[in-house]
């Protein structure tokens, strides 16, 4: 059995840890080292930091504040934002990653997955899915931080990057990102049933009982959330409480 | 005082070092972080840590000439080595991962996919309780059903179960740690397991194996 996970996601931009909505205006919600000190402390279960403009800058993702980060952090660790290499990767799991996410550069060279996931193994190697709901009534995967359509259907893109041995997917809503009205349970339940890796619910999640929707009725191996903890007066150990009482296992803090 | 123990930890270019060298160095070890085999032979215990495919791994440690000062450090020396993940998988024979190359052979015992069909989501990522099949100096002060951190899609089969000295549950019990003579393993990982984790790694660096 493993645990369901709470995985606090957090946005770094220009050294600084902020929250987009709809990927878009954003504000400031902190620093990335104390935060990155205060989840340690907290024992939540994972933790996603993420670059959120190296890919639309065109730039690599920025290793100084990443290599500052993860000293604070004896937690698991999954780092995504710019990377384009397997020398990107390999920098990352040395200063403290354990997994990286890779979101743009995936779409743009798919063979990406396949060379990083044989390099690093599956299990290391989480393929970022943004999307959201197209004109047709259906979804389309965006890239570059949301800006670039790719025509491309988040459930057979899912699929692929399974094949091509992605570890785990994490799917994210972009209407839904920073909102707090609740993942897009549709969205990551068509994910969650087309593939057999772990998939982690992203975007949207405002009330607590959003994390639970998101395992009992989307089937995500684990909810990802950051409003919930810089907007709210919500804690891990309170949200975990309320994980379990209804009914969900988690690991006890 | 006495002196503090001397602990390399091997780098063959595919882990997580600085994650396990910072939580080694809490426990008030000395702490190489090394690919040269001379400081096998200062070191008093040694880690091998493992965050990767198992083909690239044997590759990465067989072209840095690291295969055979680990065979003089353990299989001779008898030093006492914790393999962490990936690391623990290369002390077995072989992998159904990759190109099956030989492993470093020092168990007798196979690394195999977990199977879908059981119902679960590979590869297993995540916290799952331990169980503790005897009393092992590696858990010592760690309660069962003490939950570590995972992330694999392969598990260990030993041909010798007693070797085993955890087991944990996904889709039917696994391996979790073992331990044959001053070899030690665990698939999980002790460096991102917070309080557990800690004093996990704080047994293995402290405890007199004799």
């Amino acid at each position: 059995m493993a645990y369901t996970r709470l995985i606090p996601t957090l946005s770094l931009k220009d050294g600084r840890l902020i929250k987009t909505v709809g990927f878009d205006a954003y504000r400031d919600v902190g620093d990335p080292r104390t935060t990155g000190k205060v989840f340690d402390s907290q024992d939540v279960d994972e933790l996603i930091l993420c670059d959120i403009t190296a890919s639309q800058e065109n730039r690599e993702p920025d290793w100084d504040n990443i290599e500052k980060f993860a000293e604070e952090c004896a937690m698991p660790l999954t780092v995504g934002g710019g990377i384009s290499d397997l020398e990107h990767i390999k920098r990352l799991l040395r200063v403290g990653a354990d997994k990286v996410t890779i979101n743009s550069h995936a779409v743009a060279r798919p063979e990406f997955i396949t060379e990083s996931s044989s390099v690093f193994g599956s299990q290391c190697i989480v393929v970022s899915i943004d999307a959201k709901k197209s004109s047709n009534g259906g979804y389309e995967v965006l890239t570059e931080g949301g800006y670039e359509p790719t025509g491309r259907d988040p459930v057979s893109w899912a699929k692929e990057c399974e094949e091509r041995g992605a570890g785990e997917i994490l799917i994210t809503s972009i209407e839904r990102d920073g909102t707090m009205e609740g993942y897009d349970l549709e969205l990551v339940k068509q994910v969650s049933d087309a593939v057999g890796i772990p998939v982690i619910a992203n975007g949207g999640a405002g009330l607590l009982v959003d994390l639970l929707d998101a395992v009992k009725i989307g089937n995500a191996s684990a909810v990802a959330c950051s409003s919930i903890f810089a907007f709210t007066d919500n804690k891990p150990i309170k949200v975990k409480a309320f994980m379990y009482d209804h009914g969900l296992d988690v690991r006890p803090i | 005082m006495e002196t503090p123990p001397k602990i390399a930890i091997v780098d063959y270019g595919m882990g997580n070092l600085r994650s396990v060298q910072k939580m080694i160095v809490r426990s008030g070890a000395e702490v190489k972080i090394t690919s040269d085999a001379a400081d096998l032979a200062w070191a008093d215990k040694l880690i091998l840590p493992g965050v990767g495919a198992f083909t690239d791994a044997m590759k990465e440690l067989n072209n840095r000439g690291l295969t055979s000062g680990l065979n003089a450090a353990v299989l001779e020396d008898r030093k006492p080595i914790l393999g962490i993940c990936l690391g623990m998988e290369l002390m077995a024979r072989g992998s159904e991962e990759g190109d099956r190359v030989e492993g470093l052979n020092w168990l007798p015992a196979e690394m195999i996919g977990f199977d879908r069909r059981t119902g679960v989501r590979v590869p297993h990522v995540g916290w799952s309780p331990i169980e503790k099949s005897e009393r092992s100096p590696l858990f010592n002060d760690i309660p069962n059903g003490a939950a570590f951190y995972f992330v694999h899609s392969y598990h260990m089969v030993c041909d010798d179960p007693d070797i085993v000295v955890a087991q944990a549950d996904y889709g039917g019990e696994f391996t979790a740690a073992i331990n044959r003579g001053n070899i030690w393993g665990t698939q999980f990982h002790p460096e991102k397991s917070q309080a557990v984790g800690s004093a996990l790694l704080a047994n293995f660096v402290l405890e007199d194996f004799g």
